[in-house]
């Protein structure tokens, strides 16, 4: 029989109703799992006590047996350590949250709870989500499954590698520039990032709001759909929460692809990508023709503005919300501090890490007197002609297609030198933040071991049709299904 | 654009973030070479465009100016470093000598 481990979740779900095993085993193949590897990858931050874990895995197994099961009755899943969890360390990647135990918990657990997941722990991530290489997390580097010498990505770089070592059937990510994306593509998973207000905000740590969403990162298009299905929904208790219905996403993922019309922006595809990242992009254009997708070349005339204006927007947005790290209310307190301004100063510069430093204090520049027209509202304009190009093309096309990264993962301390490199990894993913659209990336080749990733870009609140992109690839291929041997 | 150290400390004050002198040189060098990026918005013209207020063009919706969370003061203070009778202690702000 094939490891619990490494089934899907609509798999894991017919095998526990169908009483092949049951929640406790499928618990316990993940945690003997995760005891034996996390060690080398370093994905988690937290794990949840085995002794609590077993408690909801005999509950869940009563209802199976009692036939009220939830949806995700029993299913072992791992939630970025950006969402507040209720008596359970939340770090944000951080040493200013080293002893941070929320008093509540963020509407994305809840969600999670409600539909009877099972939480292992609290994923590694880059400090704040500020990276794209989980290299700045105070709780040590995540090493990339495929290569442990590589990075995984960032910053869901813990999610995306304890999804591709099959260390939790899934995890919850968030992507303000393509965190979730990237190290989906990095990884070899498959990773969504919906429409800005899809998934609740309400404690989610807060890095650049108007940015920020929450998503899911899966081993597949099928999966990710039962996940974000769970994951989404109006909020009262965040004010960007968009009141809209939720689409049944695992049932509209089995369209098929006749009719649609998927634009190649020539603004991206004129960039210097590597041979192999474009032989493997035409190779899926290939497959998603046979099954019935129409190609058109497109432009974004204004994308290229994109790395310029989130630098400006997302420190700016940063430097207002960390500001709520003093040493005061929660979190670290520096020594002796001799007076309020040293207890504040102090506090951040031994709290922070040297990348969260340079952004807070880039977003303070851009935002202090005399300089907010000719950078932030200069920004939040060019934001807006990104936007409008976004509503041409898609008066013509359903979605984009473009790679998700650069390039496979890079080995770890490699870009660390060159901070400009790094911004660069999110070159394509960037743009979909700026204009709130969903993107999902998903396996489509590899190079020398190491998995590239393609990006889907929909129109707001179509996750459904990209999901269905992605859903249909993976039945005419088997990247997806490749996993690493990890050694 | 150039970054000198009176700028930098300026900044890092209005942040209230301690910064090491030794960390100066590459600090000033990373923060011109962000400001150097973002010149490239200057190479369009912005001048007839409002700038974005919500991606999705909406407006954000007002609830009633009513009382919708319970006081949970000791729970929300476990968290805080230094506490007494339920006020966050920070070193004296006013001293009473002078």
């Amino acid at each position: 029989m094939e490891e619990l481990f490494n089934l899907s979740i609509k798999k894991q779900i017919e095998g526990l109703k169908t009483k092949k095993y049951s929640c406790e085993e499928l618990l316990n193949s993940y945690y003997t799992r995760i005891e034996s590897i996390n060690s080398k990858i370093n994905c988690y931050i937290t794990i949840e006590d085995l002794d609590s874990l077993k408690k909801d895995a005999k509950e869940s197994d009563k209802r199976y047996l009692n036939n009220s099961a939830l949806p995700l009755e029993g299913i072992p899943i791992a939630h970025k350590d950006i969402f507040c969890t209720e008596g359970l360390l939340t770090t944000c990647g951080s040493r200013m949250l080293n002893n941070f135990i929320p008093p509540y918990s963020s509407t994305v657990v809840e969600n999670f709870k409600t539909a009877g997941a099972i939480s292992l722990g609290k994923t590694n991530m880059d400090e704040f989500a500020m990276g794209s290489s989980n290299e700045t997390s105070f709780y040590g580097d995540v090493k990339n499954p495929w290569d442990l010498e590589c990075v995984p990505g960032g910053s869901s770089g813990g999610s995306a590698a304890c999804v591709a070592a099959s260390l939790a059937s899934a995890s919850t990510g968030t992507d303000t520039g393509g965190s979730i994306r990237q190290p989906a593509s990095l990884c070899g998973i498959t990773g969504i990032k919906p429409t800005y207000g899809r998934v609740s905000r309400y404690g989610m740590i807060a890095f650049a709001s108007s940015l920020d969403q929450g998503g899911v990162l899966a081993k597949s298009a099928e999966d990710a759909a039962l996940m974000l299905e769970i994951m989404s929904g109006y909020d009262p208790k965040d004010s960007t929460s968009l009141n809209v219905d939720v689409p049944n996403f695992a049932l509209e993922a089995q369209n098929d692809l006749k009719d649609i019309k998927i634009g190649l922006p020539i603004e991206f595809f004129e960039k210097d990508i590597p041979q192999h990242v474009q032989n493997s992009i035409d190779e899926a254009i290939k497959v998603l023709e046979k099954l019935g997708a129409k190609f058109q070349k497109i432009s974004l005339p204004n994308v290229d503005l994109g790395i310029a204006a989130y630098y400006v927007i997302a420190p700016a947005e940063c430097s207002a919300n960390l500001s709520r790290y003093d040493g005061v209310k929660f979190g670290y307190r520096c020594e002796n501090p001799k007076d309020l301004d040293d207890l504040y100063s102090r506090t951040r510069e031994d709290g922070f890490g040297y990348e969260v430093k340079k952004r807070i204090l880039t977003g303070t520049y851009v935002l202090s007197a005399g300089y907010y027209d000719a950078y932030y509202l200069k920004a939040q304009k060019c934001r807006q002609l990104i936007a409008n190009d976004f509503k041409e093309v898609f008066k013509e096309v359903d979605m984009i297609l473009s790679p998700t990264a650069p390039d496979t993962a890079f080995k770890i301390g490699s870009k660390s030198k060159d901070p400009l490199s790094m911004y660069l990894e999110d070159i394509f993913t960037i743009p979909a933040n700026l204009a709130g659209l969903p993107g999902i990336s998903f396996p489509c080749g590899n190079n020398q071991g190491l998995p590239i990733g393609l990006q889907l870009i929909g129109n707001h609140l179509q996750e459904s049709s990209i999901l269905s992109v992605a859903q249909n690839f993976q039945l005419e291929t088997n990247w997806h299904l490749e996993r690493p041997n990890i050694k | 654009m150039s970054i000198k150290d009176k700028d930098l400390e300026e900044i890092a004050h209005l942040a209230r973030i301690g910064i090491n002198p030794s960390l100066f040189p590459e600090l000033k060098k990373d923060l011109e070479n962000i400001l150097n990026l973002v010149e490239e918005m200057n190479k369009v013209d912005t001048g007839k465009i409002d700038p974005m207020s919500h991606p999705l063009d909406i407006s954000q919706p007002l609830r009633k100016d009513e009382v919708s969370e319970e006081n949970e003061r000791d729970k929300l203070q476990k968290n805080a470093p230094l506490t007494k009778s339920g006020l966050f202690l920070v070193p004296k702000v006013i001293d009473a000598t002078e």
